[in-house]
């Protein structure tokens, strides 16, 4: 159970979020604690990836507040109206947050070594010579010491995604968010992934907010699962009781067909 | 025939001066070219309006305009009230080619920004990188080899181009050639060296872009590297070509 004293990891309040006439998020609340794994399922469109670009501002809420550890990231209310956070501040908040992509979006101009320490270097400041241990840490425990120098073009899908996963790791971040991070593999690359990310579920305590159709992970990694639907969380529960007895009629059906 | 000849080796020496000066318009003119193209094709998406509407109207303009009239313009207006500007002939030939085709390759840059994809923009994001940094370290080396084979073919046109310098008396290989006509009155024999000329020069140039191009494209792990090309061994099979 959160702690009470301490402030959630991430908080959406009332947060909402239009694309022209669609609306995907009306006036989502939901809170995690630090520490805390928390999967989203729900059926395509409903939303899940669209809650993980408005933590990473890659998406503008157009209603509602998020807040990181208690702290306004985006927008905040001042003299009761809401107002945009200057990017100055935002970046402070940003830094703690980290991202793995369906598409691993590696950078193919820099080596994987390069791809690790860049931001660590130029964005945090950290010496380079440490860096480049932290990196070289990060490397061995996703398997690919031995990948150091190569491109990451030269690498395979399975591959590249461990390098995401530690460029991601590098920033140290507070909060991780994945998004689909095994979908665009191959069958046979997807076990590698999964493995490096339940170690990093055992061996650190960072938060985590997991999308994924890989329902055995997401039952082994998370303590907790939102069902969305309708740009609403219709239910909530701890993954060996959504998994087993899902109380939602949606819930029921949604998990039909995926497992 | 062999009047003809000697008259090309007695002119050779001018021959060269021409050719001095068509690639100091050329190399000029293409620096001044890549500069004002990424200024305006960086400004040409930039978020505020104040940098985009400018940037807009200076393209459209330099690239509307014809560049015949740009040269004479510089060349016979400037010096007039209420401008006052003298510039000399070679500058105004550098500027107004620097203008007209960085309006252009203004395009290139914009439109080769665009093509990088948006992950690799967020995934830039993801790890806080700011506009600049971002800018700089991960989407301009990933759209320069895009730009490149777009660079060339501007800078093959900016060499033809680069002829009507003779019309404000500069005496450039378009000159030379006029000159070399007048001396063998030889229509045929004068402007065939001088299709030649011109040819070796934007075929020398292309070989440059073209090795340049392949660099580019190595830096961001596709096709070989310029070592590789450069010693003529068999190109490297790439066998883990995976991008998804
Ligand atoms: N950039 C965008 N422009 C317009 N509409 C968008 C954009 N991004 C998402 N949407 C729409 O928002 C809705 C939610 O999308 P989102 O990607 O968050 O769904 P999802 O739950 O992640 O679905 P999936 O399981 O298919 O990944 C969809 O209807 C989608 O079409
Ligand atoms: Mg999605």
């Amino acid at each position: 159970m959160p702690d009470t004293a301490t402030k959630p990891a991430i908080q959406f309040q009332g947060v909402g979020k239009r694309f022209g006439d669609n609306v995907v998020l009306d006036g989502l609340d939901f809170s995690v604690a630090a520490g805390d794994r928390v999967t989203l399922i729900g059926p395509s469109g409903s939303g899940k990836t669209t809650i993980l670009r408005l933590l990473m501002t890659l998406e503008e809420a157009n209603d509602g507040l998020i807040l990181v550890d208690g702290v306004p990231y985006t927008h905040e209310m001042r003299g009761g109206k809401r107002v945009a956070i200057p990017e100055k501040r935002r970046s402070l908040v940003r830094r703690r947050v980290g991202m793995v992509f369906q598409q691993f979006n590696l950078f193919p101009n820099m080596s994987v070594l390069e791809n690790i320490i860049e931001a660590p270097i130029h964005v945090l400041g950290v010496p380079k010579a440490e860096a480049i241990a932290k990196a070289e840490d990060l490397l061995e425990k996703v398997g690919l010491a031995d990948k150091r120098d190569a491109r990451c073009t030269q690498l395979s899908g399975g591959q590249q995604q461990r390098v995401a996963i530690a460029r991601a790791l590098a920033m140290e971040p507070e909060i991780l968010l994945l998004d689909e991070v095994t979908s665009a593999l191959d069958p046979e690359l997807v076990a590698d992934v999964l493995a490096v990310l339940r170690n990093i579920a055992e061996t650190t305590d960072i938060t985590m907010l997991i999308v994924t159709h890989e329902m055995q992970f997401a039952r082994e990694v998370s303590n907790r699962v939102l069902m969305f639907d309708g740009g609403k969380i219709i239910e909530e529960a701890h993954p060996e009781e959504i998994f087993t007895s899902p109380k939602h009629e949606r819930t029921q059906e949604f998990l039909r067909a995926v497992l | 025939m062999s009047d003809n000849l000697q008259i090309l080796v007695d002119l050779l020496p001018r021959l060269g001066e021409g050719v001095l000066v068509t690639l100091e318009l050329t190399v000029g003119g293409a620096v001044l070219a890549l500069l004002v193209a990424f200024v305006l094709g960086l400004a040409g998406r930039a978020r505020t309006r104040w940098a985009r509407v400018p940037s807009r109207v200076v393209v459209e303009f330099f690239r509307g305009t014809s560049l015949v009239v740009q040269i004479f313009w510089l060349y016979y207006v400037l010096p007039l009230p209420p401008f006052y500007v003298e510039l000399d002939p070679l500058a105004c030939g550098i500027i107004a080619l620097g203008l007209n085709y960085g309006a252009y390759a203004a395009e290139v840059v914009r439109g080769s920004i665009n093509a990088v994809p948006t992950g690799q923009w967020e995934a830039a994001t993801a790890l806080d990188m700011g506009p600049v940094h971002r800018l700089r370290r991960v989407i301009l080396p990933q759209a320069w080899p895009l730009m490149m084979p777009l660079f060339t073919n501007l800078l093959i046109q900016l060499v033809k181009g680069s002829a009507l310098a003779t019309y404000v008396s500069l005496h450039d290989l378009n000159f030379f050639i006029g000159e070399l006509r007048k001396g063998t009155t030889e229509t045929v024999f004068a402007y065939t060296v001088g299709l030649l000329v011109y040819f070796a020069i934007a075929y020398a140039l292309t070989l440059v872009m073209n090795a340049l191009e392949a660099r580019a494209k190595n830096n961001v792990g596709q096709g070989p590297s310029l070592r590789e090309i450069l010693r003529l061994t068999p190109a490297r099979v790439d066998t883990a070509e995976v991008r998804p």
